[in-house]
């Protein structure tokens, strides 16, 4: 289960808005709690290689997270998994994201398409990398 | 020297909740797999099944990547600290993979697929995929027989197909899925053989069955994608229709003499065979290979390019034959394209469409009442074995050949004349009214078309047509008279 405010699933979906044709990408900042992930910010990244990295890459580069924790620490936070959009795709995690993945994180993938955003769901590996389940998204109000 | 590693907080579980974590090695390398050892639940979240580390694993020595260093032979001294870094994937969605690992390649594939496997375009994936993948195909005659064998030798892992026929001879000249050996067979099975034979690896599943309304919906259900191989127009809506009500991509071809045609109709993403073709030609208009000859290598071409389609398909590819009709003349060696657009009228895929289930294909295609003679229609038959009785006996008679010259070069009944359809009402004084005209084709429907013609001309004397042609006077009168 991943607790996230409203503010900050409305901050994903605009970034994905924004961003379409393109994938957006970003960090979900928080803590890791005993009862599930608690989302406090997030942490948009730049995408400045749309072209050459329309198939099968990677959307954040290791600098690029390590920059994030860095950030993160210095706001006594953790990074708690990510999220990106499928530019007129279902919001659904790819084999090719499976096999980029660890447990424990949030996936939060968002659907897009021409000025408007789908489905967001977030995904959380299973601990012996087999699959993607989805996961429960509690939503903060106010 | 001791080392410390911070462990990244998603695998700290595997690791009793530790965030760092100090040992005792030389190298990196050391260090990983003294850490992987001491904590195993951990490894397979770092390294791949051939121990490398997966590829979007990063591993940073004192802030410095070590694919930039030395790898895993990096050394390390003390008090030097170890981070693992994550790149986060993105990328395309196949639908079809959500919750689905792909089947693994043993090594054996490996090796029979590598030219497929150094391009990233396919890859250990896309391999893979293929593998996952399964494919109906719709009759193995001329299309179908470089459609199998090409998807079998891809590695297209289940493949399915569906004919009802026996291999004759005149198959053989484009069939290139059977052979000699198999004449007499039923062509599923020579079908499987020669797959099998291909590719071990796969698997072949037969229907011998004639697709139908009745069956198509379930046959269809089992598979990924459909490949049309047909060769008469029932089928063809019938295939076109399954597919969009089963939400299934339809890899079409066809084949007349020189030309052949090729797409990809695939409803949910653009035209269907509809929204091209509404309606079906009226009955007897466009002839069927069979009446009117194939060149031998069209279907090679047309069904390769099938092939080609589906195997994109599979793989994810773009620039699919989607929304477009490929029409290909093999006599000046020309290919053209025409764009298609989905017809929002179209009564299968359309906003409001009207067929919600299979009809009766024969009908709609008008071809059962081409086929059985109308009651009022006071064509006069004679058989091939009646035909030669009145011969013998001496009657008075004349027969008409209404096929083509070339045809008449393969064979004839002795002592007609040949008038070729086209020309049998402007040379209509050359035929007898007051002797009664036997008319003859290589089936009867050629034949039958004359004398409705010469009828219609205001001819005067009594015309017969000869059921069955000339092919049934080689197989009921003279076998030395070749059939083609």
């Amino acid at each position: 289960m991943i607790q996230v405010a409203e503010k900050q699933l409305e901050e994903i979906r605009a970034h994905g808005v924004k961003d379409y044709p393109y994938e957006c990408c970003g960090l979900l900042l928080g803590r890791y709690r005993a009862e599930g992930k608690v989302v406090t910010e997030t942490y948009p990244i730049s995408n400045a290689r749309e072209e050459s990295a329309k198939r099968n890459r990677f959307l954040i580069q290791p600098e690029e997270l390590m920059r994030g924790e860095k950030y993160a620490r210095s706001r006594d936070l953790e990074v708690v998994g990510f999220y990106h959009s499928h530019p007129d795709s279902p919001a659904r995690p790819s084999q090719y994201d499976l096999e980029h993945a660890w447990p424990t994180y949030s996936y939060i993938i968002v659907s897009t398409g021409e000025g408007h955003a789908g489905d967001l769901f977030s995904w959380e590996q299973e601990s012996d990398r087999s699959k993607f389940n989805s996961e429960e998204i509690r939503v903060i109000r106010g | 020297m001791p080392v410390t590693i911070t462990i990244p907080a998603p695998l700290r579980q595997f690791a009793n909740g530790q965030s760092q974590i100090v040992v005792e090695a030389k190298t990196a390398g050391e260090a990983l797999d003294l850490l992987t050892t001491n904590h195993s639940a951990l490894r397979r979240h770092l390294f791949n099944d051939q121990n490398a580390l997966r590829n979007f694993v990063n591993v940073y020595l004192n802030d410095e990547d070590i694919r930039h260093a030395s790898g895993p032979d990096t050394p390390v001294k003390d008090g030097d600290t170890i981070m693992i870094v994550p790149s986060i994937a993105g990328g395309a969605v196949i639908e079809s993979e959500v919750g689905q690992s792909l089947p693994e390649l043993s090594n054996e594939e490996i090796l029979r697929y590598s030219r497929h496997l150094i391009m990233p375009e396919v890859g250990m994936q896309g391999q893979r995929r293929l593998k996952a993948a399964s494919v109906l195909m719709i009759g193995t005659g001329g299309l179908g027989a470089p459609v199998g064998m090409y998807l079998a030798a891809a590695g297209v892992g289940r493949i399915g197909i569906v004919d009802f026929d026996v291999v004759e001879e005149s198959n053989l000249q484009r069939q290139i899925i059977h052979g000699t050996k198999d004449l007499g067979r039923r062509k599923i099975e020579s079908a499987r053989d020669r797959l099998r034979d291909i590719n071990p690896h796969i698997e072949i599943e037969t229907h011998e069955t004639r697709l139908t309304s009745h069956n198509a919906m379930r046959l269809f259900r089992n598979y990924d994608i459909i490949v049309d191989g047909t060769d008469n127009f029932p089928t063809r809506y019938l295939v076109n229709d399954a597919c969009v009500l089963s939400g299934k991509p339809n890899v079409y071809g066809s084949i007349f003499r020189f030309e052949g045609q090729a797409s990809v109709f695939w409803a949910e993403k653009g035209a269907c065979y509809r929204c091209l073709y509404p309606e079906p030609p009226p009955p007897g208009l466009v002839p069927s290979c069979a009446e009117g000859g194939v060149l031998g290598v069209l279907p090679g071409i047309v069904g390769a390019i099938q092939a080609n389609e589906t195997i994109k398909i599979i793989l994810g590819a773009e620039d699919l034959l989607i929304n477009r009709l490929l029409l290909f003349d093999a006599w000046p060696m020309k290919f053209r394209e025409f764009k298609l657009r989905k017809d929002p009228k179209c009564p299968v895929c359309g906003e409001q469409a009207t067929i919600k289930e299979l009809i009766d294909y024969e009908e709609f295609c008008g071809v059962a009442a081409h086929q059985t003679p109308q009651p009022d229609s006071k064509l006069e038959e004679i058989s091939a074995t009646e035909l030669n009785a009145r011969r013998l006996r001496g009657d008075k008679i004349q027969i008409v050949d209404v096929r083509e010259p070339h045809e008449f070069e393969i064979a004839r009944i002795p002592g007609t004349k040949l008038i070729p359809l086209g020309h049998v009402v402007s040379r209509m004084n050359e035929i007898d009214p007051e002797v009664e005209t036997i008319v003859h084709c290589k089936g009867g429907v050629r034949s039958a078309k004359a004398i409705e013609a010469l009828k219609r001309a205001g001819f005067s004397g009594r015309l017969i047509n000869l059921k069955g042609g000339i092919t049934a006077w080689s197989d009921d009168v003279d076998p030395r008279v070749a059939k083609y």
